[in-house]
This record gives C-alpha cells, structure tokens and sequence, in this order.
C-alpha cells in the first residue's frame, strides 16, 4: 500500500497564546512546535496500515524550511519519504494550499496514484476546515471527514474499497470509499507511539524532497490575529480539602443539578 | 438574496440551523439583501415553519432520489448548483462538523474561496470577517474577495433568536446528481449510547492528568451517575491511555456546554479549555490554586481531588438520605 499523509507544523501552546506585534502569526519565540494532533494520528495511521499490508508511507507538508522537523518526526515514527513544499515564513491561505499540495502530489504520482492519501480534519492553527477536501477534488478523489476508523479491503493496493468510521453524537457513521480516495482524520482514530531510538538515528539519515509552488493567492488575506476579550470572573474558593463538600453541594444544589 | 442552507433533522431545524439563521439576519440587513433558507434532503413542513419563525422568506428544498442520507459530495453539489441558479449574493450554513464539510466541498467545485466558523461579517469590497482560530482561543480577522462569499457562522457565535415571523413557501429545488455525486454517501449508521451523551449532559465531570491513573477515574465515574452527567477527561489522560478518546474535553475532542462542568486535577491548558468554555459554571478542583483551570473557573476548591470527590459523593447521598 502506498499512503500519503500531509501535515502541518504548528506552535505547542499550554495556557495562553500570544500574537506578535504585526499581529500576524502567533508568538512561538517561547512555544516548541509540533505537529497538527489530528495529523500525528493520521501518520501513526498510515505507519500501521503499511505494516498490516506491506507498503510505504510519504509524509508531505508545506510550510517554512522548518517544517522539515515535522517531517522527519513523522519517519522516526515510521513513515518512510518525506517531501516539503517551501511557502517560505507565510501562511498560505486555503486555496494556495491546496492548489500547492495538489501539484505537489500530482509529481509524485507519475507511476501510480497514492492507494490512500490522509489529512486532519481541520489544522490546529488556522482551523480552515477545507485544504483536504480541495485536493481531493482536484485529484478528482473522493474524500469524507471527520473519520476515527479506517479498514481497507484486500492488501490495500489497487482498486478496492476503504471504509470509514465517523463519529456522531451517541454512535458513528460508516463509509465506504473506492481505491484512491481521501480521508480527512481525527485524533481518536489511535494512540500515536512514540519514536524509537533507532527510528530516530533513520530519520536524520533520511533525504527531504524539497519543491517549490508558484500557486497564486486565494481570495481570503489575513489582516491580524488578537485574542476573545476574555470574560474576567472572580474565583470564589468554596474551600480546603475535603471540609469544602458542603459548600459544594450547596453549589450544585442551587444549580438544580442536584 | 443571502442564502442560509439550514441545519435540520428532518422535523425541525437544529440548534445550529437557527443559529445560522440569527447570524444571517444580521448579515442580510448589512446587505441590504433578503434572507432565503434551503433545505438539502427530506424535510417536513416543520422546518419551514422554524425557518420562517426565524426570518426566512423562502424556504428552498433541495431533493432528488439519490439524495437519502447525508453524503459531502452530494451535498456540496447541491450548494454549487444553488449558487449558479439561485444567484444568491453570499451563503451562509452552521459551522458543524457537516456544515464545513459541504461547504468546502461546494468551494472546491466552484473553484471560490470559503471561510469557516466566522463570529462575524461585514459585506463590502473585500468583505470583512471574523473568525475563529486556535478552536476559539484566538480569532482572525480577514478580508475575503469572492464573486460569491461562501461562509460558515461559528457554533454559539450568535443566540439563537427568533425574528419577525414569515410564513415561508417551499420552494422545490430539483438538484441534479449523478451516482458520482453520491459514492460518499452514508453507509450505515452505528447506534453507541442512548440517553446522556458528553456532548449534552448537564454535568459533566472532567479529570486531568491529576488524577493519576486509569482507576483513579472511579470516583469520577460515581459522582458523574449520581449527578445524572458523564465522565470527561483532559488530552494529557487519553494520551496516556487512561480513558478512551471519546471522553476528550477539547479542541480535538468534544465540545461541552453543561450546566456544570466540575474539572479535577486539569491544570486547564488552552487545548483543554477551548472544549470547557461553553460550560455555563465551572467548578476547578486542584490543589495548585494558580492552575489555569482554578482562575477561569467560578469556584474552586483547593486539594487534593482523591480526597475531595470522595467527600463531595459521601455529601450529596447523605443529603439525599435525609
């Protein structure tokens, strides 16, 4: 099975995020990088589909040249190719993406299409929620959401089918996609592992294709990025230790959740 | 004319569809525009009424034989086609989950730009918007040029109000799909949980990485079936295979809106919170009294969670034994 995941390198907030002076980007001078949640999960997801059924695993992103982190996370974990479309410091809008990404994995399918090509559901960061579905359509590949489970028919390769497992309130609905296809991805879908000492040393062994894209801007431009005003309310300490369950109890009784 | 595709269940609209339709009111009188509402698959007279008890004019149905369950493709379809025969000046659907999807899907085929989960627009050349980014921590504001805007409105980014009653026609919109259209169609549907679900329970009981095990969970488990409410937990503990994914908090899990939210032992990292802040109280239990978590929250107690839920469950049955 040939598997495609594309990801993101976004910044690791904890508690708070700030923004720069231009308001443009988000403040990383103190925040590590990592890559998009949704998107460990796809990679892990495409490492085990590719060692149940024999094949490899290209993990592709397009960012700055620092993106090449993420990439090489994504190997030591078990993908094998990693491939980085330079958009240079700038966050591309969402059509320019696509149109970038599409190119990008329309040369790297000369021989053959990808049988399987994985997303996240939406970027940690910018959340646009449509880069995936974009390339699907111009890949002219059907692509569904949202998706927490993945079983592919036969050995995975060649025409067949994958089915999809989306979670809903209360349940999951299932799909069933024909070979190529696309799936855009949940945390949930597993527990991503963790890389291995020698996963690790093969990962810095491992040359990063890099490529260019004239892509041309979308019709939606950034003018800055600021924080909700922030409702402030006064913490009211209903007590110490285990003394405070009356008072906690009063609360809930209130409430009418009692 | 602004174009609202509404969320419904096939009786009525859902929480979101109205939702969409308070955001497009606002949206339409900027324009200077009426406001129109469309249907996409079976749906009863009902949901023209509550399209029309919250300001829709014209209630287009959107059917057609391969359209029998919920399907992105087909759907997205749907919208393009509305787009090129209904002319509208801009369209607008809930940032659900299936509302982004159909959307991007409808973008993607008229080859337009699309922008998700706005808390607010303002029409002009270029338009100008606000969103959400960071799962809600942070918002965007852009400027969108578009022969067509195509947007989503933001989940509770407005409240649901009804507006000056219509008594709305249904208009039929004979969509026009091929079995292409419909490939990504759903299959089948998995019924998991009856009855209270995380994202619906009125009390939600959360634990974090304090918690310190996947046993530690128990108390949690008691209080939250006392309470009528269901156990959620911090990225941190799904992560370390303490609980399923399923009872995530977050921006990558659920988003929560209970009456209460009691969070134990979660220090209230921004992933956590973005999932928490629709809560309508919280109550932290933690013993760092600077915990993120603790200065959000509307009350809090300081200690040691392992002893204060006991106590707090050994409370409410003793006030239900008296």
């Amino acid at each position: 099975m040939r598997i495609l995941c594309c990801v993101k390198r976004v910044p690791a907030p904890g508690a708070r995020i700030n923004v720069t002076e231009d308001g443009l980007a988000v403040d990383a001078a103190h925040l590590g990088f990592t890559t998009s949640p949704h998107e460990e999960c796809a990679v892990e997801g495409a490492v085990e589909l590719a060692e149940r059924h024999g094949g490899d695993v290209t993990v592709l992103t397009l960012g700055s040249g620092d993106a090449g982190e993420q990439l090489r996370y994504a190997i030591s974990v078990g993908a094998t190719h990693g491939v980085l479309v330079d958009a240079g410091q700038d966050d591309w809008d969402p059509q320019r993406t696509a149109a970038a990404l599409a190119e990008a994995i329309s040369e790297l399918e000369t021989e053959a299409p990808f049988d399987l090509i994985l997303f996240g559901n939406e970027s940690a960061d910018s959340g646009g929620f449509q880069v995936g579905i974009r390339v699907a359509r111009a890949l002219g590949r059907p692509m569904v959401q949202g998706i927490k489970g993945i079983e592919v028919s036969g050995d995975g390769t060649g025409e067949g089918s994958v089915t999809a497992r989306r979670e809903i309130d209360g349940g999951f609905e299932v799909y069933e996609l024909p070979r190529p296809c696309v799936l855009g991805v949940k945390e949930g879908l597993n527990l991503p592992r963790y890389p291995t000492m020698k996963g690790r040393l093969a990962s810095k062994k491992v040359e990063i294709l890099e490529r260019s894209s004239s892509a041309a801007a979308g019709g939606q431009q950034r003018v800055r990025l600021h924080r909700p005003e922030e409702t402030v309310s006064e913490t009211v300490i209903l007590g110490h230790g285990p003394e405070a369950a009356p008072a906690v109890v009063d609360v809930l009784s209130e409430l009418g959740v009692l | 004319m602004l174009l609202v595709i509404v969320d419904h269940d096939g009786d009525t609209l859902t929480e979101a569809g109205r939702e969409a339709l308070t955001f497009g009111r606002t949206l339409a009188e900027r324009m200077g525009v009426e406001l129109e509402a469309a249907a996409i698959g079976a749906a009863g007279s009902g949901v023209a009424e509550d399209a029309g008890r919250h300001g829709a004019a014209t209630v287009h149905h959107a059917t057609h034989e391969l359209l029998t369950d919920y399907g992105p493709d087909a759907f997205g379809s749907v919208v393009a086609q509305m787009v090129a025969d209904l002319e509208p000046d801009a369209v607008l659907a809930s940032g659900t989950d299936r509302g982004n999807e159909f959307m991007a899907h409808a973008a993607a085929r008229l080859d337009a730009p699309f922008v998700a989960n706005c808390r607010d627009a303002v029409p002009g050349e270029p338009w100008s918007l606000t969103r959400v980014q960071w799962g809600g921590s942070l918002l965007e504001d852009c400027t969108l040029t578009a022969e067509v805007p195509l947007l989503t409105c933001g989940l509770h980014a407005v409240v649901a109000t009804p507006g000056d009653e219509q008594e709305p026609e249904m208009e039929e919109f004979h969509a026009v799909l091929d079995p292409a259209d419909v490939v990504t169609m759903v299959r089948d549907r998995v019924v998991m949980e009856a009855g209270v679900t995380l994202p619906t329970a009125p009390v939600v009981c959360g634990g974090g990485r304090g918690v310190g095990s996947a046993d530690g969970f128990a108390p949690l488990e008691e209080l939250a079936a006392l309470l009528g409410g269901r156990v959620g937990c911090s990225r941190a503990v799904t992560n370390l295979g303490w609980r399923p994914h399923s009872d995530q908090v977050g921006q990558t899990g659920t988003r929560i809106a209970p009456e209460i939210y009691i969070a134990s032992g979660i220090s209230g990292a921004i992933q956590h919170w973005v999932g928490a802040m629709a809560s309508k109280h919280i109550l932290a239990i933690n013993t760092d009294p600077e915990a993120n978590m603790v200065v959000k929250a509307d009350w809090a107690v300081i200690g040691d969670l392992h002893e204060v839920v006991p106590a707090i469950i050994a409370e409410v049955s003793a006030r239900r034994a008296s």
